[in-house]
């Protein structure tokens, strides 16, 4: 039931409403709104209830396993949420001078460094608001730089096919053509036909290394010479980061930017919509070209350092500086982890994926890359399933939601036909490992035995198999006032 | 199976293209290519009178899974596009030889013709990928 619907005229949670209207600040009268909001009318206990209901239908990371592959779904410490809340923190304004949020700058100063430190970049900046706009950050620095030498007939980004989504419609955004890379059979960038496709036109290529088949691209430096010698630029994809976190940086593969995701490897809370970070790093020769601000130190003070030094900068990305929040949970993630502790998080995400993706191989699934090493995922293909019984991996993936685990990403990367993609993290132990291997060996048997408990499935949760064509084509998701 | 008309040639990347009497080319995807992609929630088409090269992105298709570009097999100009799948791209899924077809164009070098595979090729074309 939706809250509109639980309203009663009249109805009040007096904790939030202002006492009178004398405690309103002096609003113009001609800018008061002349009818009533739309808002629902409840009691606070009513809205208690419902929204902790709503919150106990949700699957979320605190309370399932929640393998969702190329997400990184993983325990986002408690303690960095208690220290980004320290009044302190919350307090300050971002117009503030600088005298009067050292402390914070100092913080964001050492995050800067600190991802300079793990991925290998000479420069970031912090203030991308999100993965996305991370991205488009990148390929708009990579054309501000060609731009910059004069060479603007470059209009191409190669794009593995294997890419997110995401990298052929940052190229789009920033105004290139897109061209697509094939994939070997053993996962691998087709090396022969990106030779074929560089040339004068080229103005870089998009990569995630490990790439979404949940292998590592091991001619990565041939593919950076590759480009390079084409006079094109490397943009690395951050979305993989945590396989690889404090083991290989990409700044030494020959990256020149790459943008970061907060909410997977550095554990800030996902958004879902909410505020987000994707800082970016870049080589030296794209410093200039980030945007602003970014902190700076004199060795006694910390400072922005904005337009005015910085004349060739992209820019500014959102009004400030970012999400200060969202920041400054990964400045405390990895101020916690430390160095020794980063090697740590790529150890064990890919020590959980390759003994989940050898428990599988054992309980007689098909993996889609055999005889490669998982990274920090793996994918499961369905094919024989789908073949033989008729079930497919959208049946799998709903049954799982019955045993209480969420469901992995299903039918990404396309490549693979009937995929799961698998990524159960660092933060899982091995009894939750292995209760997901139970459950896929029991629902591949139901599969066998009972297929209509897969075909129906959801069974157990608050609603059942939805319509995806319907939610797509005809989205609903603002109150028109009227309950059907 | 998936079903492979031999009327028809294919294109790699998944494309089938029909010559009609008056020398235009009808161009869908192939009923593999609708299979893999699942339920159907959108189709962009090209403009009439656009010209484009061969193996240019020329539509899209937008699935619950993936959203697809659809490369057209010649080089040439669009003259029709199929305005019935604004509203029911779903006649892909059922009718992906047919009504499905998304759009028609004229060939500027009718030769290129020639470089597409005929069923039995995309029929192993298509087993070939399947590893």
């Amino acid at each position: 039931m939706l809250i509109f619907e639980q309203s009663r005229a009249g109805r009040r949670a007096h904790v939030q409403a202002p006492a009178s209207a004398e405690d309103t600040p002096d609003i113009p009268e001609s800018l008061l709104r002349e009818t009533r909001p739309l808002l629902p009318e409840a009691s606070e206990m009513q809205v208690v209830r419902h929204y902790t209901r709503l919150s106990q239908k949700n699957f979320s990371i605190d309370t399932q396993f929640y393998p969702l592959g190329s997400c990184t779904m993983k325990y986002n410490p408690r303690a960095c949420n208690t220290l980004a809340m320290l009044p302190g923190f919350l307090a300050r304004h971002p117009l503030a001078p600088e005298s009067m949020g050292q402390g914070f700058l100092a913080c964001m100063y050492e995050l800067q460094e600190m991802l300079k430190a793990v991925t290998g970049m000479p420069a970031v900046s912090l203030t991308p608001a999100a993965g996305a706009q991370g991205e488009f950050t990148g390929v708009a620095m990579i054309r501000a730089w060609h731009d910059a030498n004069g060479d603007t007939g470059r209009n191409e980004i190669l794009v593995p096919d294997a890419a997110h989504g995401t990298n052929p419609a940052t190229a789009t955004m920033c105004g290139y053509q897109v061209h697509e890379i094939p994939t070997g059979k053993d996962g691998d960038v087709d090396v022969d036909a990106l030779r074929e496709a560089v040339g004068a036109h080229t103005a870089g290529i998009m990569l995630t290394n490990p790439s979404t088949l949940g292998v590592f691209e091991r001619r990565i430096e041939e593919i950076a010479a590759i480009i390079h010698e084409a006079g094109g630029l490397l943009y690395y994809d951050g979305a993989n980061l945590n396989a690889i976190l404090g083991k290989v940086r990409p700044g030494d593969m020959g990256f020149d930017v790459i943008h970061m995701n907060l909410h997977k490897t550095f554990s800030t809370p996902h958004g879902g919509g909410g505020p987000g970070a994707g800082p970016v790093g870049v080589s030296k020769r794209l410093e200039p070209f980030l945007p602003v601000p970014v902190v700076g130190y004199d060795g006694d003070e910390y400072y922005w350092i904005t337009e005015d030094v910085r004349p060739q900068s992209i820019g500014r990305l959102s009004t400030f500086m970012g999400n200060a929040g969202v920041l400054m949970r990964a400045y405390i993630y990895a101020r916690m982890l430390g160095s020794e502790g980063m090697h740590r998080v790529a150890d064990f995400a890919t020590l959980n994926a390759n003994y989940l993706m050898a428990k599988l191989t054992d309980a007689g699934f098909d993996v889609a890359f055999p005889e490669r090493r998982a990274t920090h995922e793996f994918i499961v293909t369905l094919k024989r399933q789908q073949k033989e019984l008729g079930i497919t991996a959208m049946d799998f993936a709903k049954r799982l939601l019955d045993y209480n685990m969420h469901a992995p990403t299903t039918y990404f990367p396309m490549l693979v036909p009937e995929c799961l993609l698998i990524e159960p993290t660092e933060t899982e132990c091995k009894e939750d490992l292995d209760a997901f291997v139970d459950a896929m060996v029991k629902i591949q048997q139901e599969a066998e035995t009972a297929p209509e408990l897969l075909k129906e499935a959801p069974h157990t949760q608050p609603v059942r198999r939805l319509d995806e064509v319907r939610a797509a084509k005809q989205l609903d998701l603002v109150w028109s006032g009227k309950v059907d | 199976m998936s079903n492979i008309p031999v009327d028809l040639k294919y294109a790699k990347t998944h494309e089938w293209a029909r010559v009609n009497d008056d020398g235009s080319i009808t161009v869908g995807i192939s009923d593999s290519a609708q299979d893999q992609l699942g339920d159907m929630v959108f189709v962009e088409v090209p403009e009439t009178g656009q010209g484009v090269a061969a193996g240019e992105a020329s539509a899209v298709v937008e699935s619950v899974k993936a959203a697809s570009d659809v490369y057209a097999p010649v080089a040439g100009e669009i003259v029709e596009v199929n305005e019935g799948l604004a509203d029911s791209p779903e006649t892909i899924n059922t009718d992906v030889y047919g009504n499905g077809w998304i759009f028609r164009m004229t060939a500027s070098d009718k030769s290129e013709l020639d470089k597409l595979m005929d069923a039995e090729t995309y029929e192993s074309f298509l087993a070939s990928e399947d590893h």
